[in-house]
């Protein structure tokens, strides 16, 4: 791939791709001070490919994708050397000329269809709205153009849900609803902004599979995720952003196979479903000076930065293909490169042999615990559930189970996985283990004594529920929005009987141990990001100096890079302080890390059990099975780097950074 | 929702009905009990120069040559019935005088609160979300909040009426003869409720809905008004139920500054003439007014929300 001087881009004007983006500005006017939020960005995308934006949470995938219809929102300044879609230069738009595009032409999928739809209207109105706007079918053939619509994307009982509301469908069934009013018009490009974020793996590999066909059917897509295992079936490129600019960018087989970017393989290797228990999953925390602004925006973080990193942008540098990688991946046979350059990294030191620190940091425990720790050990069971069920009433008097003899053991110092859809029970497992809930059947011992189940009384359980501690995936939920850090923290530490003057001191280890500096003690929780809050509920967990803790989806709603620090964080404690974990997850691969052995359940019951390598690598159970080949996975891999340092480096001359 | 759970959410409404109506009953038998003096000189009022009969029948009729518990039971018995009592200077009884007025008030109140309704909605939907307006507005809501009815009214009369003969002075002949009195209450409800709605649009349209919606091709103002408007609709309700319920009180003013019968002109009649039964009559009705309003605010938070709608 012969590289191009960007200027000429409109020359080539036939040739032109569906859409081309070169040069991408957006900054905001709310905050002079704050850098750009999306900069110096190029890409083009042709109809019937799919290119993926990926990287962590404010990197400015979203930005790029609303600018792209008119949409950037806030007050915000976009200049582009050129953004063109179809041939028609978009920073030339009015309004009205981005209405007759924006449904029509271009379909915008939002993450999260709860907040995306509109709450007080039915699906079927939401989806008969882009038809009606542009005028696609006649009044009368609304109705059934909607239903069409909706078995189209696979929605069952289509006439049933259509009169339904956002909140009366499921996460994956809202998804799809969500599609359907975004290609109701047939656009030529979907953007899909984190269209699977928060979906369970099967009904993720649904939604992929759907936007999957709209490629097929000569749709170019633009996928965002912050997430490359789950891009990597999907997408024909990929870009991945950081702070604003892409940093690498090729066809996904050679960016998963060989990435060069120092971030890109921090991305890669957080993707915990590639890595057993104990091995790291975020690189040791490097802590070095912040760059100058026209510096390498990730120097700050990355294990190789220098003083020329520091101080200097780093020269878009060309990766010559390798051969291996390339004939692994059919999709990109055709050699068509979207980006425009082919495989390239924006680092000074793209060359494969990995820095010092991320060698070292990948596949060592956790903590400085020998070998065997975290293996279950074979004292006497610490928490003993026994053929637990549960029913719940619906409001039409029918009942429902949602836990169906369940039966569990855990022993001291052990991690059990809980893996399941949703809806499968894993939370009322979780509520009866803390003692929140009462089952309708079976018994719960805990330490050798009963806890739950028939006959246990609140008063005898009241003194011994210091020892089970429970991580929600929503810690806001769980905090007092009023409170400041010490006091949540402080609170659940005078329940293990620290004094009142004793506080401030056992609140700043608590942190510390958590990996927060003290400092933070006087924030509210809406004052800290989802990373610091989950580390704050971790904190004030293991206040009370607990023997279990039940972690329901703790890391669910973090992005990737946040969710490896974590799940390394909660490693190392249970190491260290020899806590058993109770870990409810939907993510495999976070289960899968964690987990000494796993339960799979499936509509309240369990349905196999195990050590967790046994029941990966030979799950028994045909729903174990399905749910293992839903998993995405980077394609691909991390393979070994053949011929360390001997990349060839070709420096290509980009315009300068404005 | 179920047919069961239908016949329990009415039962609650109606219990909780008739407590607020028995405890209006309640309160202005305390309030005849605490008023000093002949209890049958109370009722009659000071204007009267009924026979010695009348009052003997009156005495009867009360039980108040019985104990105040009897007089009690007796006073719900004659309520419960659906006797509100007889006014003893008007010489008719209480519930055909409010009848005879209620309509006309009803029409006041009715006009009053549509009118500042559409007013408050053109004036937030088309100014929320933009500062530069949004000033000019407040501007507007603020004088119109703080401006006494009564005032506004005068204002409004003197160049509307007199000066330039576009509407009557008085009266509620005509169609015509409603526009001013309907104004001067609106004006400062819709005050308020713009101000609410524009927070309640400003909410909405911050919501990653909206984003969807134009990203549909929708315009700004479609957004507006097929969107964000009815999730601003919720404080709007709330608010115009309740401000409705004290249009009763404003109507006071206003019917006496634009001569029109009704409730408010009865009020101040009775309350100045002492007219006790015919006040009391006007404290159950505001009861049962403020009991129908409630229900009908709950039942449009219904209309409006469906994740409201249980089952
Ligand atoms: N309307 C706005 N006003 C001001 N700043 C904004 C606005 N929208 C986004 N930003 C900023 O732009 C940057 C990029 O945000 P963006 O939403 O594109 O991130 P993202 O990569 O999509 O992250 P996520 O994975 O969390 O969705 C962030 O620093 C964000 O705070
Ligand atoms: S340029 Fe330097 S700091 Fe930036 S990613 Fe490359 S090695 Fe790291
Ligand atoms: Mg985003």
């Amino acid at each position: 791939m012969v590289p191009r001087p960007a200027n000429q881009e409109a020359l080539t004007f036939p040739a032109e791709p569906l859409l081309v983006v070169d040069g991408l500005d957006v900054t905001f006017a709310a905050d002079p001070r704050s850098v750009p939020a999306v900069r110096d960005v190029s890409f083009r995308l042709d109809r019937g490919r799919c290119l993926a934006l990926v990287g962590e949470s404010g990197s400015g995938k979203s930005v790029t994708a609303r600018t792209l219809v008119g949409l950037t929102g806030g007050r915000s300044t976009v200049t582009a050397r050129r953004l063109a879609f179809a041939g028609e230069d978009l920073t030339a738009f009015t309004e009205p000329r981005w209405r007759t595009l924006r449904g029509r032409r271009i379909g915008l999928v939002l993450q999260d269809a709860l907040v995306s739809l509109d709450p007080l209207r039915t699906v079927g109105a939401e989806i008969a709205e882009t038809l009606r706007t542009h005028r696609v079918v006649p009044r009368a053939g609304l109705e059934a153009r909607t239903l069409s619509l909706l078995t189209e994307v696979g929605v069952p009982e289509p006439e049933q849900r259509a009169r339904q509301y956002p909140h009366q469908l499921s996460g994956g069934l809202r998804q799809r609803a969500l599609i359907a009013s975004a290609i109701a018009a047939g656009p030529d490009l979907v953007l899909a902004d984190e269209p699977t974020t928060a979906l369970d793996v099967t009904v993720q590999a649904q939604v992929l599979d759907l936007l999957r066909r709209r490629k097929q059917d000569g749709a170019a897509l633009l996928l965002i995720s912050h997430d490359l295992a789950v891009v990597g079936g999907l997408a024909d490129d990929i870009a991945v952003m950081y702070a604003g600019r892409i940093v690498e960018e090729g066809p996904a087989a050679q960016v998963l196979g060989d990435p060069r970017h120092p971030y890109t393989r921090a991305l890669l290797d957080a993707v915990p479903v590639t890595h057993a228990k104990g091995a790291r999953l975020a690189p040791a925390a490097v802590r070095h000076p912040a760059p100058t602004p026209s510096g390498c925006p990730y120097a700050g973080r990355c294990p190789r930065s220098d003083l020329r990193c520091r101080d200097q942008l780093p020269e878009r540098v060309v990766i010559p293909t390798r051969p291996d990688v390339a004939a692994a991946e059919p999709g990109v046979a055709d050699g068509r490169p979207t980006v425009g350059t082919g495989h390239a990294a924006l680092c000074w030191y793209p060359t494969v042999d990995a820095p010092a620190v991320l060698d070292a940091v990948d596949d060592r425990p956790a903590s400085g615990a020998g070998p065997g720790v975290g293996r279950p050990v074979t004292a006497a069971a610490l928490l003993e559930v026994d053929g637990i069920s549960k029913r719940f009433r619906s409001p039409d008097g029918t009942s429902r189970a949602a836990v169906r003899d369940v039966s569990l053991r855990l022993h001291p110092g052990e991690t059990l996985g809980i893996v399941g859809e949703s809806g499968s029970g894993k939370t009322t497992v979780a509520r009866i283990v803390l003692g929140l809930l009462e089952p309708d059947g079976g018994t719960v011992r805990f330490a050798g004594r009963p806890w739950g189940g028939s006959g246990v009384r609140e008063p005898d359980r009241r003194g011994r529920r210091r020892h089970i501690q429970a991580i929600y995936q929503d810690p806001l939920g769980s905090f007092d929005p009023r409170y400041r850090v010490e006091r949540i923290i402080g609170e659940a530490a005078a329940t293990a009987g620290v004094t009142r003057a004793g506080r401030g001191a056992r609140v700043a280890e608590l942190l510390e141990q958590v990996g927060l500096s003290a400092d933070l003690m006087g924030r509210r929780p809406l004052e800290l990001s989802g990373g610091q809050r989950q580390r704050v509920a971790i904190a004030r967990a293991l206040a009370p100096g607990p023997d279990l803790i039940v972690c329901d989806e703790p890391v669910s709603a973090l992005d990737v890079s946040v969710q490896a620090q974590i799940l390394d964080l909660l490693a190392g404690l249970q190491s260290e302080l020899g806590v058993a974990l109770l870990f409810i997850s939907h993510d495999l691969g976070v289960i899968h890390h964690v987990s000494d052995r796993i339960v799979v359940m499936k509509d309240g019951a369990v349905v196999e059990t195990g050590e967790v390598a046994q029941v990966f690598a030979h799950p028994a159970a045909g729903y174990t099975r399905e749910l293992l080949a839903a998993v995405p996975r980077p394609v691909g891999g991390r393979t070994a780097p053949p011929d360390r340092g001997a990349s060839t480096r070709v420096v290509v001359t980009t315009p300068p950074a404005p | 929702m179920t047919a069961l759970g239908l016949v329990r959410a009415v039962g609650i409404r109606l219990a909780a009905a008739v407590a607020v109506l028995f405890g209006a009953a309640t309160v202005a038998f305390a309030a005849l009990q605490l008023v000093p003096g002949n209890p049958v000189a109370v009722l009659l009022g000071p204007a009267t120069t009924a026979p010695p009969a009348v009052r003997e029948q009156i005495r009867v009729d009360f039980g108040f040559n019985r104990p105040v518990v009897t007089q009690y039971l007796i006073y719900l018995g004659h309520l419960a019935r659906g006797d509100l009592g007889q006014s003893y200077q008007l010489q008719r009884p209480v519930s055909s005088l409010i009848g005879s007025q209620l309509g006309s008030t009803a029409q006041l109140a009715l006009a009053a609160i549509g009118l500042a309704v559409v007013i408050a909605v053109m004036s937030a939907v088309a100014t929320a979300g933009r500062p530069r307006l949004t000033a000019i507005a407040s501007t507007w809501e603020l004088v119109a909040v703080s401006t006494p009815s009564f005032w506004l009214g005068i204002v409004l009369l003197t160049f509307f009426s007199f000066r330039w003969r576009i509407f009557p002075v008085a009266g509620s002949q005509s169609f015509s003869s409603l526009v001013l009195p309907a104004l001067t209450l609106a004006l400062p409800i819709a005050g308020v409720l713009a101000q609410v709605l524009r927070e309640g649009l400003e909410a909405a349209l911050d919501q990653p809905f909206v984003v969807t919606a134009r990203a549909r091709g929708l315009s700004r103002t479609a957004v507006r008004l097929r969107h964000a408007l009815r999730h601003a609709a919720v404080s709007l309700v709330t608010l115009a139920g309740w401000l409705t319920g004290t249009l009763l009180g404003g109507a006071v003013l206003v019917e006496v500054v634009f001569a029109r019968p009704g409730i408010g002109a009865l009020t101040l009649q009775a309350v100045s003439n002492k007219d006790m039964p015919v006040v009391i009559g006007v404290v159950l009705l505001s009861a049962g007014v403020f009991v129908v309003l409630s229900t009908l605010v709950d039942l449009a938070y219904l209309a409006i929300d469906p994740r409201l709608r249980k089952g």
